[in-house]
């Protein structure tokens, strides 16, 4: 029995040390689960992004380099994207609808590309066209990051509006972190705003000065990989991958320095240090960040009350430990994380429909829907 | 005449050593080391461990060794479905990363020879050139 106490003691002490690293709260699992899900369409191997026409009709894109469009479950592939420049992580990555769709059909995809025809790589690229039926026409590019590079890493980037008539779009590091992040004088960690049109802001928060990419309105990002405009507030929430631990979710403000490399809470894949810093002046702390890494992808509120418990509460796909996770937030602090459909597969998307429904884009499998048990 | 039909010989061939030189074992993995650092490090991780039931490991791995051609196929066109490494299921999707031929030959010759893993020969240029796509079939 003294044995016993003993093993206890020691059990507890290393649970407790072994847990102290990871940043609560702690992942759960619910103890009552009353959802089930549909699949809406199958047959798409990495749904990366999804955008709502109506509840029955939407863009999926694959980011191998297909763009679909699925009406009432059917999958039909709509002609007319730009090249792509297939390389590691990147592709065909998000699509956004116009705010005014419905009278301009105007869509937006990020893309990984190569415009400059050079035989140096790629980056992203932001494009605009006409959705007319199943093809894109009027196909303009508004924005291209530059240099082009081999690297496989880190393009980013979904696309919101905020409700002033901005566009935002993220570009990660593009596997140089030591350069492109904290320098805004280059492409590649950064959130961008844009005019509508593709135009830049004349109030963006670094126009005029020097040598500055103007589009740029915050910076000191590694990957991001989930953006939402919150439903009641309209700030612009963006998550992104951190090394080994320090994912972040962060709120994004203009002109502001999120501090990748300088700051993290991770760690370089071989366990050595990056910095030894997590805080410095002039540098944001992240709204949360995970520790150990889920690999976050996809971002939503939701908003609805079709899920009567889950009502404001923040979702984000995870990657890593594939499931979706829920995230309550009170009084500006993340209170309670849990695993919505565990082992389901890598999620990659998750988005509010226009139905209130939540939507997930599931590796492997394609779109599902959750439903709220009757 | 024997002198010109021997120069002409030597350097067809002498050309055709330059544009088709494979690198070194060694030197290919050297290369490998890098490519692995960008594209497969975030999934399977630095020791080739990956993570059980999502990444399949590359370290000890019966899938890789066994399966040679297949691993091949699966860098060069991506792979999806079920797999079987080491007695456990795999059902995930691998994106094509894009590489070319070179680089996969490299990559290949790095994981094959890293983390206690040995291979006797060497992946070639020629033979990821000639690798289809029906081997994952």
């Amino acid at each position: 029995m003294k044995t016993f106490g003993y093993y206890s003691v020691i059990l507890f002490f290393t649970l407790y040390l072994s847990c102290a690293q990871d940043n609560p709260p702690f992942i759960e699992s619910p103890s009552e689960i009353n959802y089930s899900y549909e699949t809406v369409v199958d047959g798409i191997d990495i749904p990366w992004g999804m955008a709502f026409i109506s509840e029955s009709d939407f863009l999926a894109t694959e980011i191998s380099g297909t763009l679909y469009r699925v009406i009432n479950g059917k999958k039909i592939v709509v002609e007319g994207l730009p090249e792509l420049y297939v390389r590691g992580q990147g592709g065909l990555l998000d699509v956004a609808l116009h705010p005014d769709y419905i009278n301009n059909n105007i869509i937006y995809m990020t893309i990984s590309s190569n415009t400059e025809g050079d035989s140096e790589g790629g980056n992203t690229a932001l494009y605009s066209a006409i959705l007319d039926g199943n093809s894109l026409k009027d196909v303009k590019l508004l924005y291209k990051a530059t240099p082009n590079t081999k690297k496989g890493q880190h393009w980013g980037s979904r696309i919101v509006f905020d409700q002033e008539g901005h566009l935002y779009f993220g570009v990660g590091d593009r596997g140089n972190r030591d350069v492109n992040p904290q320098d805004i004088s280059r492409d590649g960690g950064k959130i961008y705003r844009l005019n509508i049109d593709g135009s830049i802001p004349k109030d963006n928060p670094f126009v005029g000065k020097e040598n500055a990419k103007e589009a740029v309105f915050s910076y000191g990002h590694r990957n991001p990989q989930g953006m939402v405009t919150h439903p009641k507030t309209g700030e612009i929430w963006e998550h992104e991958h951190g090394p080994k631990g320090g994912d972040e979710i962060n709120i994004i403000k203009p002109g502001v320095n999120y501090g990748w490399p300088t700051i993290t809470y991770g760690i370089n894949y071989s366990g050595t240090p990056i910095t030894d810093k997590t805080s410095m002046p002039n540098m944001a702390q992240p709204f949360y960040y995970w520790v150990p890494s889920i690999g976050p992808s996809g971002m939503a509120f939701s908003s609805s009350g079709v899920y009567p418990d889950w009502t404001d509460n923040l979702f984000a796909g995870s990657l890593k430990f594939e499931y979706l996770e829920r995230l309550v937030i009170e009084n500006n602090k993340v209170v309670k994380r849990e695993k919505v459909l565990d082992k389901i597969g890598r999620v990659r998307n998750v988005v509010e429909g226009p139905d209130g429904y939540l939507y997930v884009g599931v590796e492997g499998k394609g779109i599902l829907k959750i439903v709220p048990a009757k | 005449m024997k002198l010109l039909i021997v120069g002409y010989i030597l350097i067809v061939s002498g050309s055709a050593a330059l544009l088709y030189q494979d690198k070194t074992k060694e030197e290919s993995i050297v290369a490998g080391e890098k490519i692995y650092q960008d594209f497969c490090l975030q999934c399977h991780l630095t020791a080739g461990a990956g993570v059980s039931g999502v990444f399949p490991p590359l370290k000890n791995s019966d899938y890789l060794m066994n399966n040679i051609e297949k691993s091949i196929a699966g860098i060069k066109f991506g792979l999806k479905g079920e797999i079987i490494v080491n007695d456990e299921v795999y059902d995930g999707v691998m994106a094509k990363q894009g590489l070319n031929n070179e680089e996969i030959a490299d990559v290949m010759n790095y994981i094959l020879n890293q983390w206690g893993n040995s291979y006797y020969k060497q992946i070639t240029l020629q033979q990821v050139s000639e690798v289809q796509k029906s081997v994952l079939d």
